[in-house]
């Protein structure tokens, strides 16, 4: 199976290669209108249908690779250090992208499905499909020789073949583990294609902005996949790492977070071009950006540039990247200075105040956040190469510089959506921010009330104070949204007779990108209410034998013994422990240490205990080595399950911002055409 | 009919919003925490634990850690011999290296990292306004143009182009 998978790698190669090739000459024989002896059409048809032979290759590879971990093939180097026999069935599958050769592999798969639905769509536009795949040949054409030269899968061992493998990553042996590597780079990979797209359409001088739907398209499903994918992350960190949190800064975390950022001002901007035909530059270059935020972000995790919990897949490819990334930048250059006279545009704003100017401020603080991430996470080797200190720059230097760029952005999401296109009046802002400005207020009167109070025990708390900062302005978002949902159906109910719920969702459905957008807002507002209960988190440590108990919240935790249990996979201890609220057993937590066979690597399993309130998260930490007394740790978490809440909306606003909307019924007569008069006719008397 | 626009007075709503905003800051930045227990919760969420992990002290529970433990007593020995916030900071950095901070210092090229993004936001707050006010600027000396080229006399015409400008103008759709 390992000289199937390298050969199936070396013929998706070659045919990723021709497909460039081919792609690119019958590209240029189309512009040129140079006569030769084959027709440009058909080789570029041949470019296609060898992207689309490519991406059965590569599939070929990736089920040689699973086919060797299904069967416990460590005879490959790759399967020996990523799997063992005891390995529970799904994470077999995670052994797939686990370690550094699998997950690019992985990536080649995931670009030669997006390659493949694109060259089987390419009738929408077939020169404008032909450019987008023939760049993301080349893309494809960099990824196939990283796994067919130095970051092969199909490596074999030197040597005698052991029994068994050293297993997975006990980080990785988590359910979600199944999912959210490969829904982020769903996410990463997916880019690549609103990427071909900008490039190809600015290479062939695409009239009109036809492109920038169908990108819109791509990229709001890309987007998607990110989003999830960053958000399963968040919830592995949090059910796996033990530590109470869910973001840590990490240059991992921040790497899938910038690509995200420039994607989300994208499909803002592109409103601009699609309405005003601004901005045409800008986005080409924001596509641009995110295309290689991505490359950079597998560069971070790959090249060990920085250092990150996410370890476990660092190697020496990092020259492969840079050099490519620097390829892709010197295209992108060159193309967009030999094509820009074809993006240039007039510019015009009627008002400071209004939507268009909205979505500028919008991308400002996007990009802005961008940057301070990026900075955030190259600092380090900044410092360290310009004067010689290697210095760590962790949560508290985001806290206090990503914080506040963050609540901005928030306050444009809900100002944005109230400003009318092109020039606002006294009378509409009057309208449209009265409500929005009292519900502000109430909710800081209301969290004053309720304790939240930066100044709470005599002494400023930055956390408090921007949580109420954030409740306010989030309470104020989601009112000035719920009444642009209410407006809009009252007018709908008016005009048809139906109820307000009814009339509110036949509004959705006739515009579902608009109010499909307002969803995501509001899914966006859950999550920061979420985030902002983060300053409200209480733990407590404490060696607990049986009978001992610890009290946190309202919560009393009551130890009644340990117990232990043995798989083949792993040997687990795990704590009981009863938890009482207002004097009563309410439930049961068993929180767990694992010490995995194979990899003789120890891991918690944390025990969490959601309601909407907040998470009671308890961990047990292990023994004391001096007294030889359990340790265990429990954090209150106020208001987590929220953020997981705001995915499922966000999740739900975006699909529906995917559908197309509801055209207004329209009652259509059909007339018989009148008969033409003839001599005949005329005389007989009719027409 | 001439609606008066908020655009008129952008100056005194942009100068009282960066006020607030400052007033804000500056009283985030100011204050920090005194008694024993939030000492050492903040500086443990000012320190790295040093095992490799990438985890704030205050947070750091992996399973086996081999300073978190040591470094704890540390901190919480030199919190109660009555050493200041910055004393035990930089006791920490002589012990175990600038990396140990969780944050770059505000002082020499470590300022840079704190003074770069707000400059860049300023910076780029600065050229988007001016843009817009450029953007907007082209927008008016053409709608002028257009006007003194072909004033509208009729009014049921007037009344047309006023109606269209009302219902496109309130419009707040996508």
């Amino acid at each position: 199976m390992a000289a199937f998978g390298s050969f199936a790698l070396l013929i998706a190669l070659a045919l990723a290669a021709y497909n460039l090739l081919a792609g690119a000459l019958a590209l240029r024989l189309i512009a040129t209108g140079q006569p030769v002896a084959v027709s440009p059409e058909r080789l570029a048809d041949t470019a296609r249908r060898a992207g689309i032979a490519g991406f059965v290759a590569v599939t070929g590879a990736a089920f040689a690779l699973l086919w060797s971990v299904f069967t416990n093939d460590f005879s490959l180097t790759y399967i020996l250090e990523h799997s063992n026999r005891a390995l529970p069935l799904p994470y077999k599958f995670a052994a797939l992208w686990s370690g550094q050769e699998g997950s690019l592999l992985l990536w080649a798969w995931l670009l030669g499905v997006y390659g493949f639905v694109l060259r089987l769509r390419h009738k929408t536009d077939v020169k404008l499909y032909a450019y987008a795949g023939t760049i993301m040949a080349g893309i494809q054409v960099f990824f196939l020789l990283l796994l067919c030269f130095p970051a092969s899968p199909f490596a074999l061992l030197k040597g005698a073949i052991p029994d068994d493998g050293n297993g997975l990553n006990p980080l990785l042996q988590y359910p979600e583990m199944v999912i959210h590597p490969p829904m982020l780079y769903l996410g990463y990979v997916g880019f690549s294609v609103p990427f071909a797209f900008a490039l190809g359409a600015l290479i062939m001088r695409y009239p009109g902005e036809k492109w920038i739907k169908i990108t819109r398209t791509w990229t709001l499903v890309t987007w998607l996949f990110l989003t999830g994918g960053i958000f399963l992350g968040m919830h592995w960190a949090y059910a796996v790492l033990g530590w109470g949190g869910y973001w840590g800064w990490d240059p991992v975390e921040n790497a899938s977070f910038m690509p995200w950022l420039t994607g989300t001002a994208f499909l803002h901007s592109v409103m601009m071009q699609e309405r005003k035909g601004m901005m045409k530059s800008w986005n080409v270059w924001l596509i641009f950006s995110t295309f290689l935020l991505t490359l950079l972000g597998t560069l971070l995790t790959r090249a060990g540039l920085v250092s990150s919990v996410h370890a476990f897949a660092q190697s020496s490819i990092g020259t492969w990247f840079v050099t490519f990334m620097g390829i892709v930048l010197a295209v992108c250059i060159f193309a967009y200075v030999l094509n820009s006279a074809h993006l240039k545009t007039e510019h015009h704003l009627e008002s400071l105040v209004s939507r268009e100017s909205s979505f500028l401020f919008n991308n400002l603080v996007l990009l802005t956040a961008c940057f301070v991430i990026l900075w955030g996470t190259l600092f380090p080797i900044l410092s360290e190469y310009v004067v010689g200190n290697k210095v760590t720059v962790g949560a508290p230097w985001y806290n206090r510089v990503a914080v506040p760029i963050g609540l901005f952005l928030l306050f444009l999401t809900g100002v944005g959506p109230l400003l009318p296109w092109r020039a606002t009046s006294f009378k509409s802002v009057r309208r449209n921010f009265i409500l929005p400005v009292i519900a502000l207020w109430a909710t800081v009167i209301v969290c004053f009330a309720v304790g939240v109070n930066p100044w709470a025990g005599g002494q400023f708390s930055s956390g408090n104070f921007f949580a109420l900062v954030a409740f306010a302005l989030s309470v104020s978002v989601l009112t000035a949204i719920f009444s642009e949902f209410i407006r809009g159906g009252q007018v709908i109910s008016r005009q048809t007779g139906r109820n307000l719920f009814a009339a509110t969702w036949l509004l959705t459905r006739r515009n579902t990108r608009r109010y499909g957008g307002y969803i995501v807002h509001i899914g966006v507002v859950i999550v920061v209410i979420g985030l902002a209960g983060s300053a409200f988190n209480k733990n407590i440590e404490s060696e607990l034998g049986v009978h001992d108990k610890i009290a946190i919240g309202p919560y009393t935790l009551v130890c009644t013994g340990f117990t232990q249990d043995s798989n083949d996979n792993y040997d687990s201890e795990y704590a009981m422990l009863d938890v009482y609220k207002g004097g009563q057993k309410r439930f049961q937590m068993t929180p767990e240490k694992r010490v995995y066979h194979a990899s003789q690597q120890p891991q918690t399993m944390v025990a969490i205990h959601s309601v909407p309130e907040w998470d009671l998260y308890v961990v047990y930490e292990g023994s004391n080595p001096d007294t030889g007394q359990p340790i265990i740790k429990a954090f209150l978490n106020p208001l987590v399950g929220w953020i997981w809440a705001g995915l499922v909306v966000l999740v739900f606003g975006t699909l529906l911002a995917l559908v197309p909307s509801l055209t207004p019924a329209t009652a259509s007569l059909r007339i018989p055409a009148a008969r033409p008069i003839t001599p005949e006719t005329a005389l007989k008397g009719g027409h | 009919m001439d609606t008066p626009t908020l655009h008129r007075r952008p100056a005194e709503i942009w100068i009282k919003g960066a006020q607030a905003c400052l007033l804000a800051v500056a009283v985030c930045f100011s204050l920090g925490a005194s008694d024993a227990g939030s000492r050492f919760n903040d500086l443990g969420h000012r320190m790295m634990c040093t095992c490799g992990c990438a985890q704030l002290l205050g947070e750091c529970n992996h399973v086996g850690c081999p300073e978190s433990g040591r470094e704890r007593i540390e901190l919480s020995s030199a919190i109660a011999a009555g050493q200041t916030d910055q004393q035990i900071l930089n006791m920490f950095a002589a012990k175990y290296g600038a990396t140990v901070l969780a944050a770059p210092t505000t002082h020499g090229f470590n300022l840079v990292a704190w003074i770069a993004p707000f400059a860049v936001f300023a910076a780029a707050l600065l050229g988007t306004i001016l843009l817009a006010r450029s953007w907007s600027g082209i927008a008016g000396v053409k709608a002028q143009a257009a006007i003194a080229e072909a004033p509208p006399t009729d009014p049921a015409e007037l009344e047309r182009r006023e109606r269209i400008r009302r219902e496109t103008g309130s419009d707040g759709g996508f």
